[in-house]
């Protein structure tokens, strides 16, 4: 981008959202991404949609080592049985999110999801507040926003998905999706770190764009994919937003 | 040994533990008036088996019922075939069917003419015309049955629950609207809250009393974490219950009380003081979400020492009719054994090809899917424990961490250590997705 054309970008985002500027966010701690999206990471006290298959473990991960490197407790909303396997809290921990940290809510339904997720958000101490749901409707992603930005509570909504397809819009900040893809066999036998492929669906003002990294690791902290598998450092894709 | 009458009393005073309308039914028999009251155990079933426990742990031989009115929990409690019964709101006169006449607590001269008269099912009763009904069996008979089958209102007298810290308002006109019981709500909890404030308490359980001017009586219960004497938030707490109130003709007069009370440190403002200084205070969104969820489905998931992963998390409520928040102890899994982000329960049989006993297998096939498999790490060997039953004495299981041709990595377990059958049969699970 250009300076002119990024000076240009700057003011009409002051014009369109002015309480944007004041926000905090969390860098995610690489610079290829934290350049992508806008303020230089991932947003506090607005709503992000994390999209992940029910039978891999890797946005729950994502969405676990983001709020490890946060402080505070944190409000976890578990979705009917159904929808993703039962979490199981020692996974959480080997993310950085430490056990005493996590309130688990069994909420059941999406809809009580959404209510309880509500409730959270409007407690200021809370570091964040997860959802489980197969989808977060305009209306009420909506409503969270408006709760998150009053507190200032991250929210994030995982969202289970069944095939990647066509998504329905909603109000999130930023939309992402984890997939785990296969991984450089590490020089000694067994596992290396775990891979993700990261997309950003959608974010406002933004290219969609993917990144390969690796998964989080103890402290919650992703790394850069590419010192074993040579894989690029810049965005794989880049093409314009839908909106 | 004291007259029945008072030892079925000191059990009704007891009984108020879980709902505030308990009522004596002599002379055997309580009503407890449950609504909006189950969700402080998570679910009238819950609340039910808490009951039952309970009382058979005290050495009394009870038989419980759920129902939509007092006279059909009475029948099927006496009458009703199986134990723990509880009546669907909209399967109430199915459930009384069955049930002979006498269930009805007919007048004596009745029930002998029912009996003679070859009546011998509460359905073939109430499929008589009701003119005729009335006419040969008393007026007492049909209020009878229209009661239990929720036709006609049943008030039933509440014992008075022995609580000195208590807001009354009595209403010139009766309310019907949400708002007008919305705004009395707010009007009794602040007066609540100034009476709790001079004794330097706090209340942990409340109940709301709605009396209706047909007599009927009806009450909501709501529990904090802790001690509270926040009139707003209080308040909020109650309202989130009101819509389980049916002002039918229209509230009279209502009640709140403060059943369990703690002292508050004095001065400390307790709308916003912080437990512990820079940490937020927490209890107001767990009083929220407790009270509409239930508490059994609020709760930390802390660390116990086991190898066996199912058995490695334990669940601690955050209660509100039990002590509050405890400290937290800091402690954590081992962090050098890597665990799954979603545990299936139970494990999930595959089918899996190994090339060797043992080693992980070169693929498998989960919910009729092949996954064939790129890089393996383990075995994770975990011992049966065998203080906690026979079957575990020499069970083992070898955790494998594998990861497939899409890059997704599951936890997959084989049953025994692929040599001593004693083990184990060799067969394989899925565990666990990381």
């Amino acid at each position: 981008m250009s300076p002119a054309l990024a000076q240009l970008h700057a003011r009409i985002q002051r014009l369109e959202r002015p309480a944007e500027r004041r926000r905090e966010v969390l860098a995610f701690g690489l610079a290829a991404i934290d350049a992508h999206v806008p303020g230089g990471g991932l947003a506090l006290g607005a709503v992000h949609e994390i999209a992940g298959s029910a039978a891999d473990g890797a946005a729950i991960l994502f969405a676990a080592g983001l709020l490890a490197r946060l402080s505070g407790p944190v409000l976890w909303c578990h979705g009917t049985r159904g929808l993703f396997p039962p979490l199981f809290p020692p996974g959480l921990a080997g993310a950085g999110l430490a056990p005493e940290r996590v309130i688990h809510l069994e909420a059941g339904t999406g809809k009580a999801v959404l209510l309880a997720m509500e409730e959270g958000l409007g407690q200021p101490g809370l570091a964040g507040v997860v959802g489980e749901l197969s989808h977060l409707p305009m209306l009420a992603s909506r409503r969270l926003a408006l709760a998150a930005e009053t507190s200032g509570v991250l929210a994030l909504a995982l969202r289970a998905e069944k095939e990647e397809g066509k998504i329905a819009p909603n109000a999130a900040a930023t939309r992402w999706r984890v997939s785990p893809i296969p991984a450089p066999r590490p020089p000694w036998p067994g596992l290396g770190r775990a891979l993700w492929r990261l997309d950003l669906i959608r974010c406002r003002g933004r290219a969609a764009a993917s990144w390969v990294v690796e998964a989080c690791d103890a402290t919650g902290r992703l790394g850069m994919a590419g010192l074993f598998s040579g894989r690029s450092r810049t965005p794989l894709r880049e093409q314009r937003a839908g909106a | 040994m004291p007259a029945p009458d008072a030892s079925l009393r000191a059990i009704a005073t007891w009984c108020l533990r879980y709902a505030p309308l308990v009522s004596l039914d002599p002379p055997d028999g309580l009503w407890i008036d449950i609504t909006g009251c189950a969700h402080l155990f998570g679910s009238e079933s819950a609340l039910l088996a808490d009951l039952a426990a309970r009382l058979s742990a005290a050495g009394l031989a009870a038989r419980v019922a759920i129902a939509g009115t007092p006279g059909a929990a009475h029948a099927l409690a006496r009458f009703g075939v199986g134990r723990d019964i509880i009546v669907p709101a909209d399967g109430l006169a199915a459930a009384l069917a069955p049930l002979p006449p006498a269930a009805l607590r007919l007048p004596e001269e009745a029930a002998a003419l029912v009996a003679r008269l070859g009546i011998t099912s509460i359905a073939a009763l109430s499929a008589l015309p009701r003119g005729p009904l009335t006419r040969r069996f008393g007026a007492a008979t049909l209020s009878r049955l229209d009661q239990a089958l929720g036709r006609a209102p049943e008030p039933i007298s509440p014992l008075a629950s022995p609580v000195p810290l208590a807001a009354h308002r009595a209403f010139t006109e009766p309310l019907l609207s949400a708002e007008a019981l919305a705004a009395a709500i707010g009007t009794l909890s602040s007066a609540l809250c100034q009476t709790l404030e001079r004794k330097g308490l706090g209340a942990r359980q409340l109940d709301l009393f709605f009396e209706r001017i047909d007599r009927v009586v009806m009450a909501v219960r709501i529990g904090t974490v802790r001690p509270s004497r926040d009139a707003l938030h209080l308040s909020k707490l109650l309202l989130q219950h009101l819509e389980e109130v049916d002002p039918g003709p229209g509230i009279a007069a209502m009640r709140l009380a403060a059943r369990l009370a703690e002292p508050i440190a004095a001065g400390a403002t307790p709308a916003v003081f912080s437990s512990d200084a820079g940490k937020p205070d927490l209890s107001m969104l767990l009083d929220r979400l407790a009270n509409r969820f239930g508490p059994a489905r609020l709760y930390r998931a802390l660390p116990l020492e086991s190898d066996v992963p199912e058995r490695s998390v334990r669940r601690r409520t955050v209660c509100c009719h039990l002590p509050p928040l405890a400290p937290s102890s800091g402690k954590t899994w081992p962090p050098h054994l890597p665990r799954p982000s979603r545990l299936l329960s139970p494990p999930e049989p595959v089918s899996a090809l190994a090339l060797l006993p043992d080693h992980p297998p070169a693929q498998f096939v989960w919910r009729g899917k092949r996954h064939r498999l790129t890089a393996a790490d383990g075995p994770e060997r975990i011992f049966g424990e065998w203080w906690k039953s026979d079957s575990e004495t020499f069970a083992v299981r070898d955790y494998f961490r594998v990861e497939d041709e899409q890059g997704r990595r599951f936890w997959l377990y084989r049953r025994g250590d692929g040599a001593n059958p004693a083990t184990g049969d060799g067969s394989w699970f899925l565990h666990g997705f990381f």
